[in-house]
């Protein structure tokens, strides 16, 4: 083998090795600290112990985990029901104009979302854009609270996630052959038919790739409750920031993240359930 | 497309663009806190030149950003070309992989690479910011830059190897130039990555060390202060250039 071919093995096959290294293998130590015991100076002890997986049912955290995840599944929603029409609309756009379009929806997708969560307070505050618009018209007397409540929180996320939702689905109604609606409709199937049984099967990847990159997400961006909320809305990854940052409590916030990284997994096969019920083995660029 | 789908296109852009026009036009607003719209300018721009920790973070961030996205480019270019070229028995695994760190929500990422580096001893500071920026970086690389390697006639590569090329210089001579744009793309995206990391970085960097996104953070949470608005201004900017630019590359493709 001449040096360069030894290179160049070499060159490729760092990637894979790199991500063994830096995503599987820490996710398995995550599972291993969960199962240990908290040690004051050294961060964690070796005693195998499942107190920590009890303790996420204690009601305190029990309340953590169902806000959140009602706030981040409502959160999704929203963006599903917003970005589904959008994301066919765009798909639909004429040839001059689609490229102009997506690099629209590019750009926020790509911003810092701190920046965007930023923009959406200085909005919402009580001397804000929206307070004095709506001051100036006389519709109000006084400023109306809009910062630190749940909605503030709500839409923060759709605001910051909906591009994440858009663009998985996006590349789905672009793979979707026009021609398979055409056929249903010509074997004499009625509209919501040929959504039910054509459309929505074909877009189903584009669905639950949207639903991942937009729900975990939603759980974890814990500086959008920190501007936007108050303390009382704790979300998921307001509380592993403490755990492991503060409280320096590892194994617990451990067991916490290991659910992510469960819903992850089983996110992720889903996904790739639907992506080979749509016929499709691809793998999309995000 | 009927005008009530139009109506819905610009709808939906006016909710995400707004917000930012918004800021965008408070940052120029000299008067204090927005009440009153009679002085415009640039003082809050020249404000932040006076925040050294501001700047010092700034140079941080950029540092780290230049370095991971160069180090993510060249490995995640190698391991495009190679899954292309190859497309070996393990590939079913790689894919996975690659999935798997591009799908990961940064809190997960974060808590488990705070969990490895605490295992290895590294120290937190630019080391463990730089493998963890690497580490984001790298799939969105190899995804860019494996999707132009599709598009291409594979039998360019043939031919170079059958007129008596090696291996590797039909990857240096007809494979890299043919990927260029989105290798130059992938390093756009990933430098943008890197200096807009909110998530990974609070968990991964140690106190001696702060980028910028964590200095903008923690002006935020100290209140709303002008000088923030046209920061933020500023960073969207960046954003914004960085990728037009890489679509640019791209052919305006996602």
């Amino acid at each position: 083998m001449r040096p360069s071919e030894g290179i160049w093995w070499l060159a490729r096959g760092l990637l894979p090795v790199w991500l063994l290294l830096f995503t599987l293998i820490p996710m398995m130590m995550v599972l291993v600290v969960s199962v240990l015991t908290r040690d004051e100076t050294r961060f964690i002890d070796p005693v195998v112990t499942l107190e920590n997986y009890q303790r996420l049912l204690d009601p305190v955290y029990l309340r953590v985990f169902i806000d959140s995840v009602t706030m981040a599944g409502l959160s999704t929603l929203a963006c599903l029901c917003l970005a589904y029409p959008f994301a066919y609309l765009l798909s639909r756009a004429t040839q001059a104009w689609r490229p102009v379009l997506l690099t629209l929806v590019i750009v926020p997708f790509w911003t810092n979302s701190l920046v965007r969560i930023y923009a959406i307070r200085s909005l919402l505050a009580a001397k804000g854009a929206l307070n004095s618009v709506l001051l100036a018209q006389g519709w109000i007397n006084e400023p109306v609270r809009l910062l630190y409540t749940g909605w503030a929180v709500g839409l923060g996320l759709i605001y910051v996630l909906l591009p994440f939702m858009i663009l998985p689905l996006y590349s789905s109604f672009e793979k979707l052959d026009r021609r398979l609606i055409e056929a249903a409709a010509d074997l004499g199937a009625g509209r919501w038919a040929i959504f039910r049984h054509v459309i929505l099967p074909l877009t189903a990847p584009g669905i639950v790739a949207g639903c991942l990159l937009v729900f975990l997400p939603a759980l974890g961006l814990f500086y959008v409750t920190d501007i936007l909320g108050g303390a009382h809305n704790l979300m998921i990854g307001a509380l592993l920031k403490d755990q492991f940052l503060e409280a320096r409590d590892w194994p617990f916030g451990s067991a916490a993240s290991l659910i992510m990284i469960l819903l992850l997994f089983v996110l992720l096969g889903i996904y790739r359930l639907t992506q080979r019920l749509a016929g499709s083995g691809q793998m999309d660029d995000v | 497309m009927s005008r009530l789908g139009v109506l819905y296109l610009w709808g939906v852009f006016a909710f995400l663009y707004l917000p930012m026009a918004v800021l965008l036009a408070y940052s120029f607003n000299e008067s204090a806190y927005g009440l009153s719209w009679d002085r415009l300018g640039f003082e809050w721009y020249w404000r932040l030149l006076d925040d050294p920790l501001l700047i010092e973070a700034t140079l941080n961030s950029v540092a780290v950003a230049v370095l991971s996205a160069s180090l993510a480019t060249m490995v995640g270019t190698a391991g495009a070309v190679g899954l292309h070229l190859y497309d070996f028995r393990r590939a079913a695994l790689f894919r996975a992989l690659l999935m798997i760190t591009l799908m990961s929500p940064e809190i997960v990422m974060g808590v488990s690479l705070l969990v490895l580096f605490l295992a290895l001893r590294v120290p937190l500071g630019f080391g463990s910011l730089l493998l963890a920026h690497l580490t984001f970086c790298l799939p969105f690389v190899t995804v860019t830059v494996l999707s132009r390697l599709r598009d291409f006639d594979q039998r360019l590569i043939d031919a170079a190897l059958d007129l008596g090329a090696s291996e590797v210089q039909a990857i240096v001579h007809v494979v890299l130039p043919l990927a260029l744009p989105a290798i130059a793309a992938g390093w756009l995206l990933s430098f943008t990555l890197s200096l807009d990391d909110v998530v990974v970085s609070f968990f991964v960097t140690g106190p001696d060390f702060e980028v910028l996104p964590l200095r903008i953070y923690s002006m935020v949470r100290m209140g709303v202060k002008p000088e923030v608005n046209a920061l933020a201004a500023l960073l969207f900017g960046v954003s914004l250039g960085l990728v037009v630019m890489s679509q640019r590359l791209l052919g305006r493709r996602v």
